[in-house]
Parts: structure tokens; C-alpha cells; sequence
């Protein structure tokens, strides 16, 4: 995750507080999701950006996963994620968002 | 009015080891940041020889001495696989070692800002001399050499930007203000490098397709650097800083910018003004980004892979008058995305692709290649970007089965029947759809080709000055050999024209009656 998205993350959880945030990753690799939902999870792996050493424990999910797509409208689902749906390797992403939510 | 046609393209790769370690930002950043990292001590193993550069296939593919469908036939990834017998020029172009670029950074210099070490230049002058390429006239734009001395105190203590070759400084660029942040010794080093390979760039161009430069009337330059000073940040012009270097005399020019899009907004630009009858060859030409070497190098040394991000790119292609030959340029199918098409990649795509096609009634299906962006995907895959092209070619078949043009298992498919494997450095508008233009023009004056789509896209986010995305493309398509109709046949509003006047003759003689 770039630097200042991990900036812009790290300033809504101050100012909302964690338990009140929830992040939507929509990365197109399995391996960069994963590493997004790790970022905010855990803190930045790479030691690089504002987020490293900072547990923030956020709530992460990506676009394509069934906890987001079964609570926003389905037509704009399709509408935006539809074709993207089709593209991506879900299952992968699916069991990478897992492996990082579980790793706790 | 007759379509332009594309008459020919060049491409070259400048292999530069060394301006990985000293000039490429994830290096240069790193060494800010975190100055004793294992990263930067494993990196030097991790570079390849001008040889290994050379036979790596994804670089004889850019420059044509293979083409993308033999790229394919050798089994990914490539990064351990070699071309036998490969050479370092070819047919569309070719690839150039450190020393001698170097060398044409002098050449390219017009303000005795860069200073070479005696012996490097001399041995520099010695193989340029031997270059098909550099002629005379360059070559005596070389300077003396100076001792290596007076080089390390504009180092230390004016300022200026080491040269390295061998991993030992041989020269510098020297700073071009005292004060003004526009002109510092990074700033020139990276505008000069740009400059470089854009030269070399336009003398493959002319060379590999026997081109009069005295022909060239207008020269778009379009990569990401931006020179100018403290008052006028991107005043320009590399454009014809470059038409000066490579004897286009008649030729003016101008500088387009648009991140990796730019290579695709200049050719729309230069088939405009070929077609409106403005100027009749319009080349457009790119340096390459020295910023951008090793860019993803902490994910390949992590993974034991060389860095593979270790040229300098650079490309150049003439737009004409229809000849009657060359592959014409549909300036009238051209995609782009507005500011209020949207950011999903379903309104990219159908912003990009279907909507030119829709205007040429043509479906996803009746373009033979798409050229999206070309990105090699050795480089990509182990940064966990993926394969750039292949999900593009997805996301173009995707949209076909939602448009109920395809079915969904042609999705898997698509990419081998109507897109091609990626070859291209990451240099950022370097891949973006314009290394498919020489094998483009070669393929459809085959018959193996009919038409082909280009495609650009860039991320304007990083600028700060928008959020925006940012894309355009254009169809190319093979000439019916009508030069002077065209072979639009007739137009929407002369049909329209016809039928009024028709209606009015018909209408008078009931009048008449």
C-alpha cells in the first residue's frame, strides 16, 4: 500500500476510532490485496510507509468477497464490480483476505 | 479527405547497470531511507551483463528481431531463457551498452554540462565511431576529456550529478543554475538521458525505414520528464531539441504529456494533423526515464530474480499522407475517456474500446490486435502487479460477454486469439500500445493483420493535480490502396447531404407538378 494511503487510513482511524472503520481493498492480485489487508491489520510489512509497527486491527474485506458484494446494491454491484467479477481470480483473493483475517 | 498512414517505427533499449544503483528512485530512495539495507548490499549481484540484456527475449522481441508470437512460443518466464545468436541491433531497432550512451549523453548535451574522464571518452569515441548510426557530425560533438580530478570537485563541491560506468564514476553533469531547483544536476542528468535515447530513437526510425529526416515537417515528443527553469518548470521543448540532433531540418515541434497515455495522445495528435492537412510527416518520439530503472527491484532481488528493469526505453514512429500502402490511422474510431466517463473498468474499458468501435459498427471481435499496455510481464508478475496484458485482454473480452457479443468461456481465451504476450520495459509510456506499431505495420502489410487497436491509459493521480484517469486509442487498419478517396467511402454527412438534395429535387417537381 502506498504512503499516503497508509497516511489517509491511519488519520480516519484516529479520528473515528478502528472499530469504526471498515476497509474495502480492490487490488487485482491475490498477493498485493493481501498485502494491503496486512498493511491495516497488522502494519506496514515492507517497513516503508506511516503504518509500520501500527496495529490498527481494521476491518478489511476486498470488492469481490461475499461480505461486501451481499450488503450494496445489486445493480450498481454489477454496474462497477460486474466485469471485474469476471477478471479477477476470486476464489484466490477470497482465500488470501482469509489467510490475513485468520492470521490473529 | 484521404486517411495518414503509419509509415514506419524504431525502438531502442539503452542498457544502463549502473544508472540502476545511482539514479533509479526505488534505489536512490532507499538509500535515503534506509542506507544499510540488505537491499541495497544484494543488489549488485542481482545485475545483468550487456549480453544477458541482449538475448533476453522480451528485448529482441522490442527490437523486431523476434516477433511477439515467437515470444510466446518460449516458455515464461524468460528472465533464464536466451535468443541464440541474438544481436544487439535489429530490424525495428536496436540496443545500446552504457559507455556509448554515455557517450550520445555528451552528444546530446548543447550546454557543456557534461564532463567525461579522458580514457572513458576516448575508448567511447572509439566504438560511437563504429556506430552505423552516430555519424561524423555527431561524433565531433564529443569533448576532450578531462582528469578525473576536476570531475570528483564539481562532484563535491558544485553540485553536479556523478556518471557511472564500470561502477566507477567516469564523468558528471554539472548543475546548469546555481539556485534554480528546474536546473539542478539530477534534474539535466534525467533531461539528458530523456534527450538521448529520444535521438537514438528517431535515428533507428529513419534508418530501419530508409527516411529522409529533410521530410519530417513536425516532431511530438511525448515521455514524462518536463524541462524547463524556475520560471517555466515544463516550457519544453525536447521535441525539437531532438529534431536538431537527428538532421530535421524542416521540422518543427512541440511536447505532449499525459503519463503512459502520451505516447497514444500523440499519435491521435500527429494523425490529426496529417489528416487535416497541416503538415504531411509527423513523427512522434519518447526518451526513456533513467527514475524508473530498478523501479521494482526490492520484489526481484527478494525472489532472486535479476533486475530486470535495467533499460532505458525509447521509441519513435512516422505518421504520413496516405500512400496508399501503409496501415491507415482511423482518426474518425477513436476512444477516449472524459473527465465524466467514470472510474470503474468496465466505463475505462467501454470508454476505450467499445465506444470507437460502436461508431464503426464493428464488434470486440473485428479488431485482429489489441496493444494495450505492453508491460513485460517477468518484470510485473513477481511485483505482484500480475500480468498487465493478460488482464486487460480479460477485462476487453469481459466487457464482450457483457455487450452479449462473446461467452463467458471465450473470457480465458480471448487474450491468445486477439492480444499478444507483453515484451516492454516498464518505463511507464514506453509499453503503453505503441510497441506493437512497427510489428502492426509489418503484420498488416503481411495480410496477417487487418486491423488493430491501440490503446493508452495513464494515472494522472500522480501529478496531484486530478484523481482523474486518464486513456485514449485509435484503430489502425490496412489501406485499400485508394490514397486519394480514402477509404472512409462516404461520410455520414454527405449521405445525409445526398439524401436533403434528393428530397428537394423530389419535392420542387411536386411543385412543379
Amino acid at each position: 500500500m502506498d504512503l499516503e494511503n497508509q497516511q489517509r487510513v491511519k488519520d480516519l482511524a484516529e479520528k473515528h476510532g478502528a472499530e469504526n472503520i471498515v476497509v474495502i481493498v480492490g487490488a487485482a492480485e491475490a498477493e498485493s490485496a493481501a498485502l494491503a489487508a496486512e498493511t491495516v491489520r497488522l502494519g506496514d510489512p515492507t517497513f516503508a510507509g506511516p503504518l509500520t509497527g501500527v496495529q490498527l486491527g481494521l476491518e478489511v474485506y476486498h470488492a469481490v468477497e461475499p461480505e461486501f458484494k451481499d450488503v450494496v446494491d445489486e445493480d450498481i454491484y454489477d454496474d462497477q464490480i460486474g466485469m471485474m467479477e469476471m477478471v479477477l481470480d476470486v476464489d484466490e483473493i477470497i482465500e488470501a483476505m482469509h489467510d490475513v483475517r485468520d492470521a490473529e | 479527405m484521404s486517411y495518414p498512414v503509419l509509415k514506419g517505427a524504431g525502438y531502442i533499449l539503452a542498457h544502463t547497470p549502473d544508472m540502476i544503483i545511482h539514479n533509479g528512485t526505488t534505489q536512490t530512495s532507499e538509500r535515503i531511507v534506509n542506507p544499510d539495507s540488505e537491499y541495497l548490499k544484494k543488489l549488485p549481484e542481482h545485475i545483468r551483463s550487456f549480453e544477458e540484456v541482449v538475448s533476453y527475449p522480451p528485448n529482441q522481441t522490442y527490437i523486431g528481431n523476434i516477433t511477439p508470437e515467437e515470444l510466446a512460443g518460449y516458455e515464461a518466464p524468460w528472465q533464464d531463457k536466451k535468443v541464440e545468436n541474438a544481436d544487439r541491433f535489429g530490424k525495428l531497432g536496436e540496443i545500446m551498452p552504457e559507455d556509448e550512451f554515455i557517450g550520445l549523453m555528451q552528444i546530446s548535451d548543447a550546454f557543456d554540462l557534461v564532463m567525461l574522464e579522458e580514457s572513458f571518452v576516448n575508448d567511447v569515441r572509439e566504438k560511437l565511431e563504429k556506430h552505423p548510426l552516430i555519424g561524423d557530425d555527431l561524433i565531433s560533438k564529443l569533448k576532450p576529456g578531462v582528469e578525473l580530478s576536476a570531475i570528483e570537485a564539481q562532484i563535491n563541491e558544485h553540485g553536479a550529478e556523478a556518471i557511472y560506468a564500470g561502477g566507477k564514476v567516469v564523468g558528471c553533469v554539472k548543475r546548469a543554475h546555481e539556485i534554480d531547483a528546474n536546473l539542478t544536476a539530477h534534474v539535466m542528468f534525467e533531461n539528458l538521458v530523456v534527450k538521448a535515447s529520444g535521438v537514438l530513437s528517431l535515428l533507428n526510425l529513419l534508418a530501419k525505414n530508409d527516411l529522409d529526416p529533410a521530410d519530417v515537417e513536425y516532431v511530438i515528443e511525448c515521455s514524462e520528464e518536463a524541462c524547463g527553469d524556475m520560471n517555466q518548470r515544463g516550457g519544453g521543448n525536447f521535441a525539437k531539441a531532438i529534431a536538431e540532433m537527428t538532421g530535421c531540418v524542416n521540422a518543427t515541434g512541440s511536447d505532449t504529456r499525459g503519463f503512459c497515455a502520451a505516447p497514444t495522445h500523440s499519435l491521435i495528435e500527429a494523425a490529426a494533423l496529417v489528416k487535416s492537412g497541416v503538415f504531411k510527416n509527423v513523427v512522434i518520439v519518447a526518451g526513456g526515464a533513467s527514475a524508473k530503472l530498478g523501479m521494482n527491484g526490492k520484489d526481484h532481488v527478494k525472489k532472486d530474480l535479476p533486475i530486470l528493469e535495467d533499460v532505458v526505453g525509447g521509441f519513435a514512429a512516422l505518421i504520413s499522407e496516405n500512400d496508399g500502402v501503409n496501415p491507415i490511422l482511423r482518426t474518425d474510431l477513436v476512444g477516449r475517456h472524459t473527465v465524466g466517463t467514470g472510474s470503474s473498468p468496465q466505463a475505462v474499458i467501454t470508454s476505450l474500446v467499445t465506444a470507437p468501435l460502436d461508431k464503426g459498427d464493428l464488434k470486440i471481435v473485428d479488431i485482429d490486435k489489441y496493444s494495450v499496455e505492453m508491460q513485460n510481464p517477468d518484470i510485473t508478475k513477481p511485483a505482484g502487479a500480475g500480468d498487465v496484458p493478460a488482464a486487460n485482454y480479460k477485462m476487453i473480452a469481459a466487457l464482450g460477454v457483457k455487450r452479449k457479443e462473446m461467452e463467458r468461456a471465450d473470457v480465458a481465451t480471448f487474450g491468445s486469439k486477439h492480444g499478444m504476450v507483453g515484451w516492454a520495459p516498464t518505463q511507464g509510456h514506453i509499453p503503453s500500445g505503441v510497441p506493437y506499431l512497427g510489428f502492426c505495420r509489418q503484420d498488416i502489410l503481411d495480410g496477417k493483420v487487418n486491423r488493430a487497436m491501440f490503446v493508452g491509459k495513464g494515472s494522472l493521480f500522480l501529478g496531484r493535480m486530478t484523481n482523474l484517469f486518464d486513456g485514449v486509442s485509435i484503430v489502425v487498419e490496412k489501406n485499400d490502396g485508394n490514397a486519394d478517396a480514402g477509404s472512409a467511402g462516404v461520410s455520414e454527412e454527405e449521405v445525409k447531404t445526398l439524401v436533403a438534395e434528393a428530397m428537394r429535387d423530389f419535392a420542387s417537381h411536386l411543385l412543379g407538378n
